[in-house]
């Protein structure tokens, strides 16, 4: 994919800084103070929000991940670029902790075995109703936004957390090599997750290519991508790492139910639905090997750990939530966040019935 | 439910949740039916709810959720009898 559109003046800085060949040399002068200023003096309570924020963000860490065919791979690791995002980090950082911070106490405060107390928080958090949503009432072009919003990350599905291995050691390792191992698809590269997603994608008429959403997704979409690579990506919140990939797969495998029986309703066949039939059975193992053996394990060995963990768990469920609740309140007004593109004609079905709309 | 499977097979019992298995090829249901193991892992219901036996999906978190609100109501119940029983006369 190339960079996307600039979204204000900070990914307009960054995107024309890393159209160029990268240049070696520490890059103190390379940003202007204009865009400086305007990176320190972002409010964290608005980050989260921000596209031209959550952009730039989601460009950086992607320089890591697939990168952009007209980005010079010299950027990666240029000192011009990680000094940019790390100014970005520390409003986005102070973001999420603000958001999480009452939820996090309570967990800590609670008594009992941490996979347990992890259990009851993803149990009884209340989110928006999506899933809900999506099996008993969303139409055809609701889900098929669904599907492009969650495009952004299901295409580099557990890529992320994979950034935490070289990070942990022992039970904690092994527990997320284990998991991960089920997500590339156990050793068969037509099982991989994020291929089966991109299957789903074609299946619907959308678009298969990674990134291929990127120039739609609202801000709070690239925020749930954002803080994953956020907390792979930094050493110092491998805790984190963990705790919101127990989060994430003890949050799957329910909805993931409803996500295909409203796919099935709405006329989508299995191959469509064949991505979230999979993570049913797939995430009741994962939320156990993730909340039991690595979570557990890790701050077993670390207890000083604990508090990062719940931090990553809580802000997977409160950064999905916001993202979720755009994109339900769009529905709930009878309109869209993200247009969908127009599906080929179908034809009716054999039994005369019109096509759902 | 009997496994026939590779000699190292090892099962992990989940509090409140699935038994976790590793090293199965085939499970048998209790109606003698075979299910082919595809994943190094996997998590066997032992709620019986799962839509997807002998396979867990999640379904015990569910029952758990409803038990846990029809326990928080009976207390509810219980004490709001109770107080107004305290204010009689």
């Amino acid at each position: 994919m190339d960079l996307p559109e600039e979204r204000g003046p900070l990914s307009a800085a960054l995107f024309d800084h890393l159209r160029r060949p990268a240049d070696r040399t520490p890059g103190s002068d390379v940003w202007s103070d204009d865009v400086l200023d305007r990176v320190r003096s972002l409010d964290p309570a608005d980050v989260i929000a921000d596209l031209d924020t959550q952009l730039s963000l989601w460009v950086l860490y992607e320089l890591h991940y697939r990168s952009f065919d007209d980005v010079d791979d010299d950027h990666e690791w240029s000192a011009a670029v990680l000094f940019l995002r790390g100014l970005l980090e520390i409003p986005f950082e102070s973001a999420i902790r603000a958001e999480c911070e009452h939820l996090v106490n309570h967990v800590l405060a609670n008594e009992g075995d941490l996979s347990g107390r992890l259990f009851d928080l993803t149990s009884s958090f209340e989110g928006p109703a999506l899933a809900d949503y999506v099996q008993r009432r969303a139409t055809r072009a609701q889900i098929r936004e669904f599907l492009m919003l969650r495009s952004i990350y299901h295409l580099k599905e557990a890529d992320p957390h994979s950034w935490a291995i070289p990070r942990l050691t022992g039970a904690a390792k092994a527990g997320l090599v284990e998991l991960q191992f089920d997500e590339y698809g156990d050793g068969h590269a037509d099982r991989v997750h994020q291929d089966l997603f991109r299957t789903t994608l074609r299946g619907a008429g959308l678009d298969d290519r990674y990134g291929g959403y990127i120039e739609v997704a609202p801000a709070e979409t690239l925020a749930v991508s954002n803080v994953m690579s956020l907390f792979g990506l930094h050493r110092r919140w491998r805790g984190a790492a963990m705790g919101h990939l127990g989060a994430f797969e003890a949050t799957s495998s329910i909805p993931c139910r409803r996500y295909a029986a409203g796919l099935r309703r709405a006329g989508f066949d299995d191959a469509v639905a064949f991505y979230f039939d999979e993570h049913v059975e797939a995430d009741a193992v994962h939320e156990q090997l993730a909340l039991r053996g690595i979570c557990g394990s890790l701050v077993e060995e670390h207890p000083d750990l604990e508090p990062d963990v719940v931090l990553g768990a809580v802000s997977c469920l409160v950064l999905e939530a916001r993202a979720s609740t755009g994109l339900l309140d769009a529905w709930q007004r009878g309109g869209h966040l993200v247009q969908p593109p127009a599906e080929r004609p179908r034809l009716a079905s054999d039994d005369g019935e019109a096509v759902p709309a | 439910m009997t496994m026939v499977s590779h000699p190292t097979v090892e099962v992990t019992l989940c509090p409140d949740g699935p038994l976790l298995v590793r090293g199965a090829t085939t499970v048998v249901d209790d109606q003698g039916s075979r299910h082919s193991v595809t994943r190094p892992v996997v998590a066997l219901c032992r709620c019986g709810s799962s839509g997807s036996l002998p396979w867990c999906d999640g379904m015990h978190k569910l029952l758990q959720q409803r038990d846990a609100k029809r326990d928080q109501d009976h207390h509810n119940w219980e004490e709001d009898r109770d107080t107004s029983r305290e204010v009689e006369p």
